[in-house]
Formats: structure tokens, C-alpha cells, sequence
């Protein structure tokens, strides 16, 4: 039986990934000066790993990335968002943007923002493509239980 | 006006799909209308006639934005619904394992 | 002091992530981490009673940028007095669920969902801004949707969903709400807003208080928005339960009521009488519903609906007394309702079944859940000297001193007709021959054991002392409830 999609798929997907994963990770990083941001690239990486889970079939995609490793990546970046909030306390407030800002306009700017979107990537990324991998192996269950 | 007055319609839409409607798919759609209506109202409170998008960009002189703080709050809810969609579709898939069927009327063990 | 307060939304967030990672190197490690973030709160919250000068409000800038730009987190009598009342009973109800939680599989999952809700029930307490409001509401909700269904039996996933479905669209309508007070002032935060409210919008005023009544309403179980509370409240494991009806309902929803209407919408008479009608109403139907329940959970369940009508009757009358009768109420009920709750579980634990008519005569081999449910049903009928006597005695004073005499019959009678409710419940489940094949029980776990009595002792404790709770733990939030719409000039300072 064949797994995944036509080889045709197979080929534009091994090509559009890395173009995709590279869009999402401009967007995180240039979340300060441009729209998007933390939850905006941390969806679209996330649906890199589902078009990789559509194109190559369940089993070769865990592979690559399990469903532990992604609980795990998403404590870490709910974690970091909370450092990044508990660091303001060096400043006296809650939250206190304690990194110097540079100029508006460039990358290295605003802070502590960018390392915020970076925890918001790393959680909202993983968030989503664990409750795209629940669903799917709960169907696939429900499918064998009917055989 | 005439736009407030069809958010409203689109929220009573989505309400009666989630009163009359006897599918669970059906429910957690009207659901999702409902929360579509609410982010639509809220990002249109914040236009201002003749405005532009809110980013700073190098060049522009002293242009009319319209209001970034709705679009702040209508992101966030987004992704409030978002989870919460997750979680309905979660129950609902464990319900048909449980009940064989997605129909409310026949989903009736808790009485009384 | 001021450093204080967010931790109290931190340090359950850390807690509930970091115990993800924490579970995969050994389960004992979760219970820990868990009962020691839940002290932590508990212990802050008593420390902010000796920090705090009565009558002062803290208000704390988040990230330093000031009102009305920046989110404001706002410490007054009432914040402090739900403070104190949700952490302690989330520290008990952690303790209860190191023994009882140990038949489900998914302990630390469990640990993670709890210190999320009661993250958000913390948040919603102590903010002063609308929309930090509903994200924290949020996620309190949807924490207790997932903790409602959390034994995946078919019954516990049905309840959940029509909780589930029943609390988005209340959380669409308070979104809407917040959406127009948004449109008419320009601001979220709510001292601003009450400023800015424009004078003759009284059709807008209208809608907004009708749209938070029906969201809120919800959320705290008022009839007719009741409907979910006796699926959802039985089929969740029992410290779920217990924090569900002995806080969830209170602080997402009836404090959120009080602090709106009162700090920023203001109370007027028309109000005033709407919320005593809806809460003579719940106490009725609720009481009414319960009469004729044989499952302990459901019985304890209406019975939470009935009580939450006392507490919305007190603080509808908007005079002092009312208001003091009101929310002594509330942290009384917070305290007996968790340990019904609390000894149904206990029970379950050891018998397996929740059926009044399947139990009998427990009292001799479960001496301690006999001796605590006893405090906890005389503390509900409100028999003196517990602490459910006096709350109820100052409300039906407070309805006869304000001319509202039909409402004081109203108490009397749901008071009447819970006693006859719990003389059921103490007669079935304890009191008559043992049923066969239950001679060989024991009595519960220390763990489970220490909670209950903590909290029967603490129901005592408040009813014979009830002069100096009412002075030093209720007077203060009465206070603040009872500036009204002055809320706005202590929070933004002199200007």
C-alpha cells in the first residue's frame, strides 16, 4: 500500500519545506519592525511539520519528531516566556523590557521583545502540531477498531 | 452602523446554530461563528476613515492609523478560540467513541 | 509587598510547566511541586493581610508603563478577600489529591490543569483591565473544561461538552460587551472606563449590562443559565468538585458581577432589584431541584446553585449589611461546600457508588468523614454555631431592615428546605444499618483526612468566632465594594 502522497508531492514538498520553514522563521524574527511575530511564525512552522505529516504519511514524520519531543519543547517555551517576564524584576517591575534598545527599524532592537516572540514561536509551534498529531493517531484508533 | 448591525446578525446566526442544530459538528461551527462575529466587530471598531495600516515605516510623513488596539485584542482572542476549538473537536471525536453517534438527542445519559 | 502580586499568577504558571518536565523523572516529584506552589499562595495571600494597610489599594504597573496605557494589576478589600479564599481551598484540595488522584493514570497532567485554573482565577481577581480580565477567564475556563472530563467515561465526556459549549458562547457574549465599553470610551482599563463613560448612553448601557448579566450569569450558575452545573459538577473528580463549586463559580463569576456593577457601571436601584430577583429565584429552584436527588453529587450540586442565590440576594440589596451578609456568605460557603463536596469523594473513594440509597451506616467505620460531613451539613442548614447561621442570619436581617420582606420569607423557606435536603443526606449515608458486603471499609487516607478536618475545623472555628471574620476578613471588602464608582479616583490617584 503506498504511504503518503504521489511522488510528485513527495518531490515539490522536499523543495517548498525549507522555503517555508525559512518564511516562518523571518517572521518571528522580524516580529518587531514587521506584522506577524511570536504566534503568526510559530503557526506556520508548525504547519510545515503537518505538510511534512501529508505529503510523507504518519509513520515516517514521527519519526523525525514524536509527540514527547514536542510536550517537551512547548513546557520549554512557556517556561522561557516566563523567564523573559520574571527578568523584568532586574528593572523593579514585572515585565519591564530591561535589554537596551537600539534604533527603531533594525533587527537588534526593542529589548526583550524578539527573545519573547522566540518563546511564543517555540510554544505555539509545538502547541499546534501536538493537537495536530493527538487528532490524528486518536482516528487512527478509531479505525482499527472497526477492522 | 448598517456594519455594527451585521455583526450583531452574524452573532444571532451562530447563536441559533448552536440552539436548534442536532449534529455536534454542526454546534461547534456555530460556535466558531459566533467567535468569528465578536473578532469582526472588534477589528472594525478600531477603523478610522482614511486611515492606514499601523506600521512605522521609514518615509511616511505623519499619516492617520487606524486603531492598533483592537487588532492587539482580536490576535489574542483568535487564539483563545483557537484552543477552545481544539478542545470541543477533542471531546466531540472521544464522544463518538464513546456513543457511536453525533447526534445531541441521542446523547442523553445525565438526566434528572 | 508590591513584588508580591504577580507571583501570584507566575508562580502557579511556572509550576504548571515546569511539572510537565518535572513528571518524566518521578511522580512523587509532581505531588510536591504541586502542594508546595499551592502553600506558597496560600501563605502570600495571609502574608498580604499583615502587609497591607486596611484600607489602602494597591495598585501595581505592569512593565511600568502607567495607567491608563499600561495593565494595571489592583490589590483592594475585595481582591485580597478572594485571594485568600481560592487559595485556600486550592491548597486543600491539592493535599486531598495526593491519595485521591492516585487511581487515575494521568496524575501530573491533573497537577498541570489545576495550577492553570487556579492561575486564572488569580488573575481574574487581581486585574484592573477588561480584556486581561477575559484572557484570564479564559483560561481558568477552558483548564476546568478539561479537568470536568478528565476520567473520559462517557457520562464525565457529555457533561463536559455541555459545559463547554454553554461556557464559550457566555465567553462571546462578555467578549461582545468588552467590545462596546471598548467602542463608547476608548480605554480598557476599568478605573478609566468607569470615567469615561458618557453620560446619556443609557440604550448602550443597557445592552452592556444585560450582555455581562447573561455572560456572567453563566459562569456563576444563576438560574436560567444553570443548566450546565448539575452535569458538570458530579462528574468531575472530587477536589475538582470541591474547587469548582467552592470557587470557580465565585470568582469568575460572582466577583466579576460585584466589581463591574458596583466599581464601574455603578449600582442603581433598577439593578439592585434585577439581582435580588435573580438571586430569590436561584435560592427557590435550586433548593426545589434538590429535594428529589438520590445521587449525592447532583444533590450537593443544585444545592451550590441554591446557596450562590443567597450570596447574589445579599449583594443585590446594595445596602451595608446586605453586602457584609453577601460575601461572609460567599467564603462560607467556599468552606462548607468544598468539604460536602470533599466527603462525597471520600465516600466514593471507599464504596465506590454515590447513590444515596445504596449507602447506610458508615458512621461507626468512617468515623472521620461522618463527624465532618455532620459539621459541614449543620454549617449549610445553618444551624448555630456554625458559620452558615450567621452569614444567613445578616442577609435575612439585612432584606427585613431594607422593607423586603417577601425576600426574607423566600430565605427562610430555601433554608427551611435545605435542612430537610441535608437531614436526608445525613440519615441515608450514615445513620441507618450498614448494607452487606460494605462491613470490611476503612476509613480514608491521612491526606484526604487532614483536608476535611482542616476545613470542618475551620467552618467551627468561623462560626464561634464570626465578630472578628466579619471585622478583619469581610469588613475590608465591603468597603471596597461599597466605594462604588470612587473606585476610579483611588486606583488613578489625585488628579
Amino acid at each position: 500500500m503506498r504511504v503518503g502522497m504521489s511522488p510528485i508531492v513527495k518531490t515539490v514538498t522536499r523543495v517548498a519545506i525549507g522555503i517555508i520553514f525559512l518564511y516562518g522563521l523571518y517572521i518571528v524574527l522580524h516580529g518587531h519592525i514587521t506584522p506577524g511575530g511570536g504566534f503568526a511564525g510559530g503557526i506556520i512552522l508548525a504547519l510545515v511539520y503537518i505538510l511534512y505529516v501529508l505529503a510523507f504519511g504518519k509513520e515516517e514524520a514521527e519519526e523525525r519528531l514524536s509527540k514527547s519531543w514536542a510536550s517537551a519543547l512547548e513546557s520549554l517555551g512557556a517556561l522561557m516566556f516566563l523567564a523573559v517576564a520574571l527578568a523584568g524584576f532586574a528593572g523593579g517591575y514585572f515585565f519591564l523590557n530591561v535589554l537596551p534598545k537600539g534604533n527603531p527599524g533594525e533587527i537588534l532592537s526593542a529589548g526583550l521583545i524578539p527573545l519573547s516572540n522566540l518563546a511564543i514561536m517555540l510554544k505555539v509551534g509545538s502547541g499546534l502540531f501536538a493537537v495536530f498529531l493527538v487528532l490524528i493517531t486518536f482516528s487512527v484508533v478509531i479505525r482499527k477498531e472497526e477492522e | 452602523m448598517f456594519v455594527y448591525l451585521s455583526c450583531v446578525v452574524l452573532l444571532l446566526i451562530g447563536l441559533y446554530c448552536v440552539a436548534v442544530k442536532k449534529n455536534l459538528v454542526k454546534i461547534i461551527i456555530g460556535v466558531a461563528i459566533m467567535e468569528y462575529a465578536v473578532n469582526l466587530f472588534l477589528v472594525v471598531l478600531g477603523y478610522r476613515h482614511g486611515g492606514t495600516a499601523p506600521i512605522i515605516q521609514a518615509g511616511l510623513k505623519d499619516p492617520l492609523f487606524v486603531d492598533p488596539l483592537p487588532q492587539a485584542l482580536v490576535l489574542t482572542a483568535i487564539v483563545i478560540g483557537l484552543a477552545t476549538t481544539a478542545m470541543m473537536v477533542a471531546i466531540a471525536m472521544r464522544i463518538y467513541d464513546r456513543y457511536g453517534t453525533f447526534d445531541v438527542t441521542k446523547i442523553r445519559k445525565l438526566k434528572g | 509587598m508590591m513584588n508580591l502580586l504577580p507571583t501570584f499568577v507566575a508562580a502557579p504558571l511556572g509550576a504548571a510547566f515546569l511539572m510537565l518536565l518535572v513528571s518524566r523523572i518521578s511522580r512523587k516529584l509532581a505531588d510536591l511541586l504541586g502542594n508546595l506552589c499551592t502553600f506558597y499562595l496560600l501563605a502570600a495571600a495571609v502574608a498580604l493581610y499583615f502587609l497591607r494597610a486596611p484600607f489602602q489599594v494597591v495598585t501595581y504597573q505592569m512593565g511600568g508603563w502607567a495607567a491608563p496605557i499600561g495593565i494595571n494589576l489592583v490589590l483592594d478589600g475585595l481582591s485580597q478577600f478572594l485571594l485568600l479564599t481560592v487559595n485556600l481551598i486550592a491548597f486543600l484540595a491539592t493535599l486531598y489529591s495526593i491519595s485521591y488522584m492516585e487511581r487515575y493514570t494521568a496524575k501530573d497532567k491533573y497537577y498541570t490543569l489545576f495550577m492553570l485554573m487556579v492561575a486564572g482565577m488569580n488573575g481574574v481577581v487581581l486585574t484592573g483591565d477588561f480584556f486581561n480580565l477575559y484572557v484570564f477567564l479564559e483560561i481558568a475556563a477552558v483548564a476546568s473544561y478539561a479537568l470536568v472530563a478528565f476520567g473520559t467515561e462517557a457520562e464525565e465526556l457529555e457533561a463536559s461538552f455541555k459545559y463547554l459549549i454553554l461556557g464559550t458562547v457566555a465567553s462571546t457574549f462578555i467578549l461582545f460587551a468588552i467590545a462596546v465599553i471598548y467602542g463608547l470610551t476608548g480605554t480598557l482599563n476599568m478605573a478609566d472606563a468607569a470615567l469615561a463613560f458618557p453620560q446619556g448612553a443609557a440604550v448602550a448601557r443597557a445592552f452592556i449590562i444585560t450582555l455581562f448579566i447573561m455572560g456572567f450569569g453563566m459562569k456563576s450558575a444563576m438560574v436560567p443559565f444553570h443548566a450546565w452545573l448539575p452535569d458538570a459538577h458530579p462528574s468531575a473528580p472530587a477536589p475538582i468538585s470541591a474547587m469548582l463549586s467552592g470557587v470557580l463559580i465565585k470568582a469568575l463569576g460572582v466577583y466579576a458581577v460585584v466589581r463591574i456593577l458596583y466599581n464601574v457601571l455603578g449600582m442603581t436601584p433598577q439593578l439592585s432589584y434585577m439581582l435580588m430577583v435573580l438571586g430569590a429565584v436561584s435560592m427557590l429552584v435550586g433548593v426545589l431541584l434538590a429535594i428529589g436527588q438520590w445521587d449525592l453529587k447532583r444533590l450537593l450540586a443544585y444545592h451550590s446553585i441554591s446557596q450562590i442565590g443567597y450570596v447574589i440576594l445579599g449583594i443585590g440589596l446594595a445596602t451595608p449589611l446586605g453586602i457584609m451578609g453577601g460575601l461572609f456568605h460567599l467564603f462560607n460557603h467556599a468552606l462548607f461546600k468544598s468539604l460536602l463536596f470533599l466527603n462525597a469523594g471520600a465516600i466514593e473513594y471507599t464504596i465506590g457508588t454515590r447513590d444515596l440509597k445504596q449507602m447506610g451506616g458508615l458512621s461507626r467505620k468512617m468515623p472521620v468523614t461522618a463527624a465532618t460531613s455532620l459539621f459541614a451539613s449543620m454549617s449549610i442548614a445553618g444551624i448555630p454555631p456554625f458559620n452558615g447561621f450567621w452569614s444567613k442570619l445578616f442577609i435575612i436581617i439585612a432584606c427585613v431592615q431594607a422593607g423586603r420582606l417577601w425576600f426574607a420569607l423566600a430565605a427562610v423557606i430555601g433554608s427551611l428546605l435545605t435542612l430537610a435536603s441535608f437531614l436526608k443526606f445525613q440519615k441515608y449515608a450514615f445513620f441507618e444499618k450498614i448494607k452487606q458486603g460494605f462491613e470490611g471499609i476503612k476509613d480514608v487516607p491521612l491526606a484526604m483526612a487532614f483536608s476535611m478536618l482542616a476545613l470542618a475545623l475551620l467552618c467551627l472555628g468561623i462560626g464561634i468566632a464570626y465578630p472578628y471574620a466579619a471585622e478583619y476578613l469581610v469588613n475590608p471588602a465591603v468597603v471596597a465594594v461599597g466605594r462604588g464608582l470612587g473606585y476610579s479616583k483611588t486606583v488613578l490617584g489625585g488628579f
